[in-house]
């Protein structure tokens, strides 16, 4: 090879004044950045991702991490990634694998839209005196309601409802499978959502058995592997999600290396061990929109159409037909996940570059089922990006009914986005399999941090709502008025159905 | 034996599977269903040991989610009969439509005449008690075993010149195995398979599977118990390491 090696990423030093030698570091960085030879902790920066494992646990404040030490010449089009990517594909000839979401530095809608709030004209509404309705629910609701009187004069609802999600907050955490993430952050998860009165998702990895007391809560999804999947597992969950797409990697499909797949892991998607799990692309029984009705209506039909069932696709470009045909196969959800999705590894050319943002999808989604009468027939979930409880808030203003979230939910459990993932070596707890790093994660601890991270963005929303003189979550759905763009050009504009800030 | 009868002419799939699920809460062990014409997702996630005649023609996703009853159809049968199937078994004395057995887990399914386009795809298996087996006694279209990740699939071509003449067979392979009565043309295997020779032991293995198959259909197995197959696996168990290169 005459291309030699590229620069370190970062730089980890010691400040050796500082530093009570307790070795923390050592046994806490999963990656063999730090070892003792002698009296001295040496350290090996080129094998550090930044996890921040080591800062956080420093009990001295002694570690200081830099990022890009040594740098390139500075290029604004051959940046330092793209030289990179070109020296890694020169050497091996392959397609690049990487972690977490889309890094590009494009502009972010969220960041460009600003909330209204009451001044004088409209009195805003105080959350701590009077009641915040966040109650949401998902699933199918009838265009009309019929009512008959009984015999005693008594009012009864004559119309058959569809079964629904009751939702105390519009917050979810979305599908991140046993195998990607280990049991005690589904775990945590799980604990978090029950008690916040909320969902989260099972991925398509099964449902673990120590998950079986919290089922009410999750909702289980079937992908193209059909992994875990069986009448068991569909009757257990509280809902059932076909995934068709994901917005880290929208048209492909995925693909759990042998080496993550252990025995626990093998029981729960119900593959041998150690074998690769390959979800394919499509899912070989849907090759049309009448192909997802029938398997819809399988699900449904195998459930004695007690559950809700969500459908999951991508953003890209023509969402608002999809999302249009997806509301007429009998789904009671659709799941909208836009390019910023997470993942546990995607090929980088898809992650970065294939899809649509999720603020323009919600808000094109919620227009096209409007028009076309059908907004009623079901419910939309927005995921992929959403950091705060002002992009919830945002969402739900484009139109959407509730929210997943999926990395923010990481970082409360101690995710610092190192983007490693893959590696099963994730020094938190979190995207490894490994028993010993497993365990640093308390689930009870866990889900305190979940549990406070929803509370505190549920509390946001409601200041948010009373601001704007709004006490219930239905008023602000799709409520555009309340919605300004700043600096978003008029096209985007136009597409979200937006006024541009003084308007 | 408790057995009841279900005339099923006009009737949608969701009260007959209703009508089915009643019988075997009520203990019934057999079910003859007359008039089926269409009705999809019959025996839809069914557990139990309760045998289902079908007198008819089932649509689509007949046994799906099904895990351990038996399902005879006198008729043909549409597209993805033992979808996601984990337990039980289905013998249908004609022919099927495309994705027979698609996501199998366990269980048996049986064909007497011919199947469509990508049967046994992605079919998986998970330990001695969860091994699924397709067998078609004619032939299939185009992509046979696509995807397919365990189980067995076979394929005797009675009453064929060539048991199997559609190509792209076993594409994407990455384990169990297809197993085809005769000879097949090199050119006929889809990426990532490969073909293997048929041994004594492969003959002592697949037998008794030959013998059920033919019992079911009337066949006299001494005319398939030879080793005049070929049989087809996986080129590598990991088709996709070597593609990737992490960030």
């Amino acid at each position: 090879m005459t291309l030699g090696s590229v620069p370190s990423k970062f730089k980890v030093s010691i400040d050796r004044d500082q530093c009570m030698d307790c070795g923390r570091c050592i046994e806490n960085c999963s990656y063999g950045v730090y070892r003792r030879e002698g009296d001295k902790i040496l350290i090996e920066s080129r094998k550090c991702t930044a996890c921040l494992r080591c800062v956080s646990m420093c009990p001295r404040d002694a570690i200081t991490l830099t990022e890009k030490p040594v740098d390139y010449r500075s290029h604004p089009i051959w940046t330092r990634e793209v030289r990179e990517d070109i020296i890694k594909q020169a050497r091996t000839g392959k397609i690049i694998l990487s972690g977490m979401g889309n890094v590009r530095d494009l502009p972010i809608i969220y960041d460009r839209l600003l909330l209204d709030a009451c001044q004088v004209t409209t009195p805003s509404i105080d959350p701590l005196r009077e009641p915040m309705e966040l109650r949401t629910y998902l699933g199918k609701k009838p265009s009309k309601l019929k009512f008959r009187k009984t015999e005693s004069g008594d009012v009864e609802l004559e119309t058959k409802l569809a079964p629904n999600l009751k939702l105390d907050t519009p917050i979810m955490i979305g599908h991140m499978s046993f195998g990607a993430i280990s049991l005690n952050s589904q775990l945590s998860m799980a604990k978090a959502v029950t008690e916040a009165g909320t969902y989260m998702g099972t991925g398509e990895g099964g449902l673990h058995r120590d998950l079986y007391p919290y089922q009410d809560h999750m909702i289980v999804q079937v992908a193209s592997g059909r992994f875990g999947v069986d009448i068991d597992y569909l009757e257990r969950g509280a809902a059932i999600e076909i995934k068709i797409g994901q917005g880290a990697k929208p048209g492909i499909g995925g693909h759990l290396p042998g080496e993550k797949v252990n025995e626990e892991v093998s029981r729960t998607r119900m593959i041998p061990y150690g074998s690769d799990a390959i979800s394919p692309a499509p899912h070989h029984d849907i090759y049309s929109i009448e192909d997802l009705v029938q398997l819809i209506r399988s699900l449904k039909e195998a459930t004695e159409w007690k559950k809700p069932i969500f459908v999951k696709v991508a953003a890209v470009h023509d969402i608002g037909a999809i999302a249009a045909g997806i509301s007429r196969s009998s789904a009671d959800a659709v799941v909208i996940d836009g390019f910023r999705g997470g993942t546990g590894a995607a090929p980088k050319v898809f992650r970065d570059h294939v899809g649509i943002p999720i603020e323009v999808a919600i808000s094109k989604v919620d227009q096209t089922l409007r028009e076309q009468g059908v907004r009623n027939e079901i419910s939309v979930i927005a995921s992929g990006g959403i950091r705060s409880s002002a992009d919830l808030a945002k969402s739900i203003a484009l139109g959407a009914d509730a929210v997943y979230i999926g990395t923010a939910a990481l970082v409360a459990l101690g995710c610092r986005v190192c983007g490693n993932c893959y590696r099963n070596l994730c020094p938190w707890g979190i995207a490894t399999q490994r028993p010993d790093l497993v365990s640093r994660l308390d689930p009870e601890a866990g889900a305190a941090q979940v549990s406070n991270l929803i509370h505190g963005w549920t509390m946001e929303l409601g200041e948010l709502m009373g601001a704007a003189g709004i006490n219930s979550i239905e008023s602000l759905r799709g409520n555009r008025n309340r919605l300004r763009g700043y600096m978003l050009d008029e096209g985007t504009l136009k597409v979200l159905d937006v006024l541009p800030a003084g308007a | 034996m408790k057995s009841v009868r279900i005339d099923a002419r006009g009737m949608h799939y969701t009260p007959l599977n209703q009508k089915i699920r009643a019988a075997v809460a009520d203990g019934v062990e057999e079910i003859i269903l007359d008039n089926v014409l269409g009705q999809r997702f019959i025996g839809d996630g069914l557990r139990g040991n309760v045998r289902i005649i079908i007198n008819g023609v089932p649509g689509g996703d007949l046994g799906m989610f099904m895990s351990g009853p038996t399902c005879i159809v006198n008729g043909n049968a549409e597209h993805a009969p033992g979808n996601t199937m984990n337990k039980g078994m289905l013998v249908i004395h004609g022919s099927a439509g495309d994705a027979v057995a698609h996501s199998m887990r366990g269980g048996k399914v049986f064909i007497k005449n011919n199947i469509g386009y990508r049967g046994g795809i992605h079919m998986k298996q998970y330990d001695a008690d969860a091994r699924p087996t397709l067998v078609i006694g004619g032939t299939a279209h185009s992509f046979l075993g696509e995807y397919m990740a365990g189980g067995l699939v076979l394929v005797l071509g009675i009453g064929k010149e060539k048991a199997m003449t559609d190509r792209g067979i076993g594409s994407g392979i990455h384990g169990g195995e297809i197993i085809i009565r005769g000879d097949v043309d090199e050119h006929l295997l889809g990426v990532g398979a490969k073909k293997f020779k048929f041994t004594e032991a492969d003959l002592e293995r697949i037998a008794p599977i030959i013998k059920s198959f033919c019992e079911q259909f009337g066949y006299d197995p001494a005319e398939f118990l030879d080793t005049n197959y070929t049989k087809i696996g996986p080129a590598s168990s990991r088709p996709f390491a070597g593609k990737y290169v992490w960030e």
